[in-house]
C-alpha cells in the first residue's frame, strides 16, 4: 500500500425516484487495498460500485478516483474496469475477442494485443481457450474470462460485483483464494461487492458494512467481527447471541448488565452508556464455554438449560434457554469435550466467557427511534 | 424419468393428428390449385381437371409490361418501407427500452396499434389525413401506409432482443472504454443484427402483399396485389395471374422461412 487513496466517496447521496439508495456516505479506499462492500440486498453496495464505474451519477456528493473528481466523466473515460455479476461477456465474440475488446478501444497494436491477451488468460489460468465462444465455457471459466477482460486493461481500480455469486460452493471457495492471490500479484485496488459475510472476511483487507444506504462500520475483518459497531453489524457478520438487559452499575471500564433480578453479566464500557440504559449484550457462540466450575475473575458466568444439540461436523452447536426465556447458541469445536454433547440434553449447565468477548449496544430511546 | 417424459411427448392422440392434417390440407390445397392452374392450357375458365399442361403462360407473363410495372412498384415500395421501418423501429425500440420517460407505455401502445387495427380503418384514416394535407396520392403515400405496420414488426423484434440481451453488455462495453458509437457498432448491432434481419424480412413480406391499406393510399398506382385483384374481372389470359401468384408465394415464403430460422437461432 502506497498510502494514497485509490477511490474516495465524499458525502455521496443517490436517490432513485422516491428511494434513497445511498444516504450521504463517505469512504476512503487505499491504493492496492482489497476493499469489500458488504450488506444485504438493497443496502446500496451495488449502487456505490456503479457510481464509481460511472453508470450512475451521484445526486449529491463527489466520487474521486486517484484524487481526481469524476464529476460527469462517462464510464469509458474512467480508469476503472468492472467484473459484472452475470459476467456480461459478448456472446458474438470469441474469448480472445472479448479479452481484447478494451485494448482495441485504446488502439493498441495487434501484436501487443495478442501478447497481452495471452498473458491475461495465463494469469486467470485459462490459456488455449482463445477461440472458444462464451457459450462453450462453464460458469467458472466464463468468470475467469470476465476477470481477464477487465484486468488486461490494467485499471487503477477493479470493481467486482458479486462475481462469485453464480458459482457452486466448492468452486466459490477456491476462487476466493485465487482472487486474493491474484490481487496480491497485480497490486491493483479491488473493490468487491458481496452479501456473503464469510467471503468478505476471507478476502478483504478492509470491509465496509452497509445497510439501508448507510455505512455502518469500516474496518479490518478482525475489527468488524470482534468489535462490531452496531447491533446490525454484530448480527449480520457471523452468528451472535443477543441478550437484552439494563445497565445497573459502571465500574470504570466495565459495565454491569442485569438481565433479570440478580442475574448480571459484564461487558466492556462503550461511550454513551449510563446506568439505567436499556442495552443489548452480544457474544459470539464460539466464545462461550461450558464450565464444570465457576470461572476465574474476569469471566461472565450464567446458568442455562440445554434443549437441543446439533452436530455440524467440525463443530457442535448447543442451543440453550436462559431463565428469562432468551435462547443462546454455543458452538464448540469437536475436539475437547468434557462430556459427550448428546448427554447434555435437558441438562442445566454453566456458561462462561471472558468479559472482553461481550459487546454492548445501546437500545434506542423512544426519542431516538422517532428520529430514525 | 427422462424417457418417460419423452414417451408422453412422443405421440399425439390420433384425433389430434387427423385434425392437424385437416388444417394443413385446408390451408395448402388451394395453394396447390394455384400452382396447378399456372400450367393449364385453358385461357379463360378453370375447369377440373385442366385440359392440358403447358409452360406457355410463364413466357406470356414475362412479356406483359403491366406485370413488370406492378412487380417493380411493389418491390420498390417494400424496400423503402422496410428501410424506413428498420431505422425508425430500431430508434423507437431503443428509446422505449433504454429510458423511462413520461408517456412511455402510451407510446409503446401507439406504436403497436397499426398492426392491431383493421387495415380498413388504417386505410380510411390515412386517406383522409393525406387528403387533408393535400399531398398527392402515389408512390410515397403507399410507402407511408406500409411503413406504419412495418415499423411495428421491426420495433417488436428489436425490443424483444433488447429485453433478452439485457443492459449489462452495453455497460460492459462502455466500461471497457468504448464510446456510445463504438458500443453501438461492436456490441449492440451484432446483438440485434439477426432481429433486424428477421424484422426486415417480415416487414418486406408484409408490405409486398398488402392490399387493404394500399387501396386507400395508392391513387392511380397499381401494386402487385392490386393488379392481381383487378385481373380477376378480366376473362383473358387468366393463368398469367397464377404464374405471378406462384412467383409471389416463392418470393415471400423464402424470407419468412429464413426469418423464422434466424430468430430461433438468436435465442440460444
Amino acid at each position: 500500500m502506497s498510502g494514497g487513496n485509490a477511490v474516495e466517496l465524499s458525502g455521496v447521496t443517490k436517490i432513485f425516484g422516491e428511494v434513497t439508495a445511498l444516504d450521504n456516505i463517505s469512504l476512503e479506499i487505499g491504493d492496492g487495498e482489497f476493499f469489500s462492500l458488504l450488506g444485504p440486498s438493497g443496502c446500496g453496495k451495488t449502487t456505490s460500485l456503479r457510481l464509481i464505474a460511472g453508470f450512475e451519477m451521484p445526486t449529491a456528493g463527489e466520487v474521486l478516483i486517484g484524487g481526481r473528481a469524476m464529476g460527469h466523466i462517462p464510464p469509458y473515460q474512467r480508469p476503472v474496469n468492472t467484473v459484472f455479476q452475470n459476467y456480461a461477456l459478448f456472446p458474438h465474440m470469441t474469448v480472445h475477442e472479448n479479452v481484447a475488446f478494451g485494448l482495441e478501444m485504446q488502439h493498441i497494436s495487434r501484436q501487443d494485443i495478442r501478447q497481452q491477451v495471452g498473458e491475461a488468460l495465463e494469469m486467470v489460468r485459462l490459456p488455449g481457450m482463445e477461440k472458444r465462444r462464451p457459450k462453450q465455457l462453464s460458469g467458472g471459466q466464463q468468470q475467469r474470462v470476465a476477470l481477464a477482460r477487465a484486468l488486461v486493461n490494467r485499471p487503477k481500480v477493479l470493481l467486482l460485483d458479486e462475481p462469485l455469486g453464480a458459482l457452486d460452493l466448492k468452486l466459490r471457495k477456491a476462487m476466493q483464494l485465487e482472487l486474493k492471490m491474484l490481487q496480491d500479484k497485480v497490486g491493483i485496488t479491488f473493490i468487491y461487492v458481496t452479501h456473503d459475510q464469510e467471503e468478505a472476511l476471507t478476502m478483504s483487507d478492509r470491509i465496509a458494512v452497509m445497510d439501508h444506504g448507510l455505512v455502518l462500520q469500516v474496518g479490518t475483518p478482525h475489527e468488524i467481527y470482534e468489535r462490531p459497531a452496531t447491533r446490525f453489524v454484530a448480527d449480520f457478520i457471523g452468528e451472535t447471541n443477543l441478550i437484552p438487559g439494563e445497565i445497573v452499575a459502571i465500574n470504570r471500564e466495565v459495565a454491569e448488565v442485569e438481565l433479570a433480578r440478580g442475574i448480571r453479566l459484564k461487558a466492556p464500557m462503550v461511550p454513551g452508556a449510563t446506568v439505567g440504559r436499556s442495552v443489548t449484550l452480544a457474544v459470539r457462540p464460539e466464545r462461550i464455554s461450558l464450565a464444570a466450575a465457576p470461572g476465574p475473575e474476569g469471566m461472565n458466568l450464567i446458568e442455562a438449560s440445554v434443549f437441543e444439540v446439533v452436530y455440524n461436523g467440525a463443530t457442535t452447536s448447543i442451543l440453550l434457554r436462559l431463565e428469562s426465556g432468551i435462547v443462546l447458541t454455543v458452538r464448540q469445536p469437536n475436539i475437547a469435550f468434557a462430556v459427550e454433547p448428546s448427554d447434555l440434553r435437558e441438562q442445566r449447565v454453566r456458561l462462561v466467557w471472558p468479559i472482553e468477548a461481550s459487546s454492548l449496544f445501546m437500545e434506542k430511546t423512544p426519542v431516538e427511534q422517532g428520529k430514525a | 424419468m427422462r424417457s418417460e417424459a419423452n414417451e408422453s411427448r412422443g405421440r399425439a392422440p390420433l384425433s389430434l393428428r387427423l385434425a392437424t392434417l385437416g388444417v394443413i390440407l385446408f390451408l395448402h390445397v388451394p395453394m396447390a390449385i394455384i400452382f396447378l392452374y399456372a400450367f393449364t392450357t385453358d385461357d379463360a375458365t378453370f375447369s377440373f381437371p385442366p385440359p392440358g399442361l403447358t409452360f406457355d403462360w410463364f413466357g406470356v407473363a414475362v412479356h406483359r409490361p403491366d406485370v413488370w410495372q406492378a412487380l417493380l412498384l411493389s418491390l420498390r415500395v417494400a424496400l423503402i418501407a422496410t428501410l424506413a421501418a428498420l431505422v425508425l423501429g430500431t430508434l423507437a425500440a431503443t428509446a422505449v427500452y433504454r429510458s423511462k420517460f413520461f408517456g412511455r407505455e402510451a407510446i409503446s401502445f401507439l406504436l403497436l396499434l397499426p398492426l392491431a387495427l383493421p387495415g380498413i380503418v388504417s386505410g380510411i384514416a390515412l386517406r383522409s389525413a393525406i387528403g387533408m394535407a393535400d399531398f398527392p396520392f402515389g408512390f410515397w403515400t403507399i410507402v407511408i401506409g406500409h411503413a406504419t405496420f412495418c415499423i411495428v414488426v421491426v420495433y417488436n423484434n428489436v425490443l424483444a432482443r433488447y429485453r433478452r440481451t439485457g443492459r449489462s453488455q452495453v455497460e460492459a462495453s462502455m466500461d471497457l472504454g468504448a464510446d456510445p458509437l463504438q458500443t453501438f457498432r461492436y456490441v449492440i448491432l451484432p446483438a440485434i443484427g439477426t432481429a433486424l434481419l428477421a424484422g426486415g424480412m417480415l416487414a418486406f413480406a408484409l408490405s409486398f402483399d398488402e392490399i387493404v391499406v394500399t387501396t386507400f393510399t395508392a391513387g392511380h398506382e397499381e401494386t402487385l396485389p392490386i393488379w392481381m385483384f383487378s385481373q380477376l374481372t378480366k376473362p383473358r389470359q387468366r393463368p398469367v395471374t397464377n404464374v405471378v401468384a406462384v412467383f409471389v408465394i416463392v418470393l415471400t415464403a423464402i424470407p419468412i422461412f429464413l426469418a423464422n430460422r434466424l430468430t430461433q437461432g438468436g435465442s440460444e
